[in-house]
Formats: C-alpha cells, structure tokens, sequence
C-alpha cells in the first residue's frame, strides 16, 4: 500500500476554449474545458491542470467562469496557472474553485511573490512551474519564460534550488523543446532536478509514447502531466494506468463504489 | 432556529471552504458556512477544514472563537468532522508550530518521515476497526496533501490508516467526533460517498 502515480491532463485555455499546439504556437482548438475537464476525472485522472495561455486581463474573467463551473461538478484536485502576477490573483482563483495555483514569469521576475503566497495560503497552493529548455548554462538547461519565447537568462538547477528553499508544494517542469512533439520527456532533465529536489516533481512536455511514462517515472518524476496524448485521443487515460501498473507503479483504479 | 439535518461549515478564513461546501451540497446536504459562534454550535454537524500553516490556522479559528465551539461541541457530543488541518488543530499541537492546538486528543502532530514532501496525491485508507466513514468503500484511495501527521490516538478512538514513508493516522472516530487528514471534498464520488456516510449517521 503506497501513494498512486498521478496522471494529469493538462487544458490549455484561450478566451474559454481548450487549444493545444505544437511548442506554443499554431494553436489548433480541441474542446470545451469544463466538459474536457469533466469527462477527464470521469475518465481517472487524478488532478487537472489549466493553464490560461491568453492571460490578459479579460482572459482572467474567462478563466475564473471556467473554473467555477468546472469545481461545480469535478470533484478532484484543480490547478490554475498562467498570468499569475500577484496574491490577490491567487486569491481570486483560488475562491472561484483552484486547490493550487502554478506560476511561473511572475517568480522569476519576483522571488518574493513566492514567500508572500506561501506565508498567505501555505505551500500546498503553489506549484512552480519552470519551462526549461536545452542550453549552454551551468547544468546545460535555462528557464524560459513568456511560453518559451524568451529566456530568462536563468540555470534551470540553480532556479530550483532558490526556489524550493523558499517553500513551493510542487514542482512542474516542462520541457520547451519536447513540448508538443510528442517525442518523450526530457528524461536526462528530469533526473538532474530529481537529483537535486526534495519537492514533489510532475513532469511535462513531450509524452507520446505509451513507454515515456514510465521512462519518466523511473527518472524519479512523481507524477506525469500531458495534453496532446489526451485531446487527440492517442491514448486513454486508462491505458496509461494500466501500462504503469504493469510495469509495477501503484495507480489510482476506477472507483468500485457502487459496483458490488 | 436551526433546520434539521443543517451541516455548518466553521469559516474562519480558511480557503478550501467553497470546495467543501459544494461537496457537501452535491450529496444533498443543506449547508451553511458560518463564523457564529451559535449557529455553529447548533448545527446537526460541524465541518471544520483547514489548509495551510497549523499556527496561522490555530490563530485564525482563535480569532471567530472557533477554538470555543470545537470545544464546546466536543464536550456536548455534537458531531464534529475536521478536515486535513482542521483534523490536526484537535491535537495538542504540532511540530509546525509554537502556536498549541485545541488538546481534544492528547498526542502531538509531526513531520512525516518520507524523503519527498508533501504527500501528495491518492492513497489508500485501511481501517483497523470499521469506521462509519469508511462504510461501503474498500480499497478505495483518497486524496491527501499534508506534509504532517499524527501517529497515535487514544486507544478507544477507532482509526483509519495510510502508509508515506511511515504509517500514520488518515481517519478517526472518537464518540461523536470524526477527522480525516485526506481531503474527502477532492476525492471524486469515494470522497462525496464519506461525506454522505457522515452525514447519515448524525
């Protein structure tokens, strides 16, 4: 008996509408995000991720009526990020219907912000989002922020330790160069930030085969995010499950209430 | 006067009310989230969550006098269900902390001995003697974040357990007085299944 893998789709919104591209650009719409959201958890997943990729200011009216209709009727951890600038914006989101919060420009910009989130709604609300990507720093990776656009001139590994030490819940690290290419985690990245991180570690970016889950896993990653593979209908969150039990990980099966 | 059935959720600040409150009205429930002290204290069942530091949430129920009408529901048996550290305030305090907890149950709450913290995500609940909150469910996982426990409970409280690292203490029944350390609220229809089983035993 132990704690189960965790597998979360993630929704990346625009204006109220889940699209998904390929490394950020060439948005292709996919759905509705409450109604995704809904058969998702019906489906197994065990948390859902949005991330408001528009995040302007009207974007934010959208998002909050997005997750506000989604906590009427999904009753599973929920996840916001994207745009997340200040402690009344977590405050907000977190009221609409959000367990956590991720961010991501905004600490780098503001190391302080995190301590001031945490100190408000303690560590458990706050995911660290790093959007990482191959480069010629210290450990061989930087943060990039802005959906990859830009970099931040920042060693991926040194950003996480300076972050960590001030608290965050959860750490997200999404790989910009496999993002949307459905060609594997960046699994030499994931066990580098293992090595160094005591915190718990989703990774992201690049899932496509069955087989990088559990490649990923074996990295140290403690749970999986991945949108591509669910939107397009390549893999069921259930056959994943079912392939990491397998290969012997716990997951969390359907429910057997009501069943017997 | 108080309906019948009336499930109050204490409000003293903590964030996770909305989810627990939507919870309880998804089985069904008639809810009202509440910092009075008498409609608190009159409710059928009182909810008590928690997220977040122990000393800011001990602060923060001191402040509505939420300390008070735990105590005073406990001492005249009126159902009591607290939530992640809604169920650690009830302790004596916690590792956390200099701040004390309400000392309804003796121990102490400490760090989990596990390399990666928090737990987080779903995991097993095993009952040692059967609980009413566990009615029906087997097998079945919850969803926890925490990076604290207790391990021990006065031996005439009947006890869920779960396994991080560590066994520890993920559910308990004393009397009228429920606590789980999982989120029953985020835990999809087996969540909504141990609200509904608390509420129908009040």
């Amino acid at each position: 008996m132990s704690l189960a893998t965790r597998i979360i789709p993630c929704l990346d919104v625009a204006k109220g509408r889940v699209v998904k591209g390929i490394n950020f650009i060439n948005l292709k719409e996919a759905g509705d995000p409450v109604e995704m959201a809904a058969i998702y958890a019906s489906e197994g997943a065990d948390e859902i991720t949005f991330l408001d990729i528009t995040a302007s200011a009207e974007g934010r009216g959208t998002t909050l009526d997005v997750l506000r209709r989604t906590a009427e009727q999904v009753f599973i951890p929920l996840t916001v990020g994207g745009g997340i600038s200040t402690a009344e914006d977590v405050n907000q989101l977190l009221r609409a219907g959000a367990d956590k919060i991720s961010i991501n420009t905004a600490a780098i910009k503001n190391p302080e912000l995190i301590s001031e989130i945490v100190d408000r709604f303690g560590t458990q609300v706050l995911v660290l989002s790093v959007d990482a990507r191959r480069a010629r720093t210290k450990s061989g990776f930087e943060v990039t922020t802005h959906g990859g656009r830009e970099s931040a001139d920042l060693d991926a590994l040194d950003w996480i330790e300076s972050a960590t030490s001030r608290g965050v819940g959860e750490i997200l690290l999404n790989s910009m160069d496999r993002d949307g290419t459905r060609s594997g985690y960046d699994l030499e990245m994931i066990r580098r930030v293992r090595e160094i991180c005591d915190t718990p570690l989703i990774a992201s970016g690049g899932a496509g085969d069955i087989q990088d889950f559990t490649r990923a896993l074996a990295e140290g990653a403690d749970a999986l995010l991945a949108a591509s593979v669910f939107h397009f209908g390549i893999y069921r969150i259930a056959q994943i499950k079912e392939a990491l039990k397998g290969a012997g990980y716990q997951v969390r099966e359907s429910s057997k209430l009501g069943k017997n | 006067m108080t309906k019948r059935n009336a499930i109050a959720i204490l409000d003293y600040g903590s964030g996770n009310i909305r989810s627990a409150q939507r919870a309880l009205e998804r089985v069904g429930l008639d809810v009202e989230v509440t910092s009075d002290f008498e409609r608190a204290f009159e409710s059928t069942g009182l909810v008590v969550p928690g997220v977040g530091a122990f000393g800011s949430c001990m602060n923060q129920l001191r402040a509505v006098r939420g300390d008070d009408v735990i105590r005073a529901r406990f001492n005249s048996h009126r159902p009591i269900l607290g939530i992640c550290v809604g169920m650690q305030v009830l302790f004596a305090g916690s590792d956390e902390s200099k701040e004390e907890g309400l000392a309804i149950l003796p121990n102490k709450v400490s760090k989990l001995n596990a390399p990666i913290l928090p737990h987080i995500g779903w995991n097993e609940v095993t009952g040692v003697a059967p609980l009413e909150l566990l009615k029906g469910i087997n097998g079945e996982r919850f969803y926890f974040v925490h990076s604290y426990a207790t391990r021990e409970v006065p031996g005439d409280a009947r006890t869920g357990i779960s396994n991080y690292g560590e066994d520890f203490i993920a559910a308990l029944e004393l009397g009228s007085l429920s606590a789980v350390q999982f989120h029953p609220e985020k835990s999809g229809d087996v969540g909504l299944q141990l609200l509904k089983n608390w509420a129908d035993a009040l």
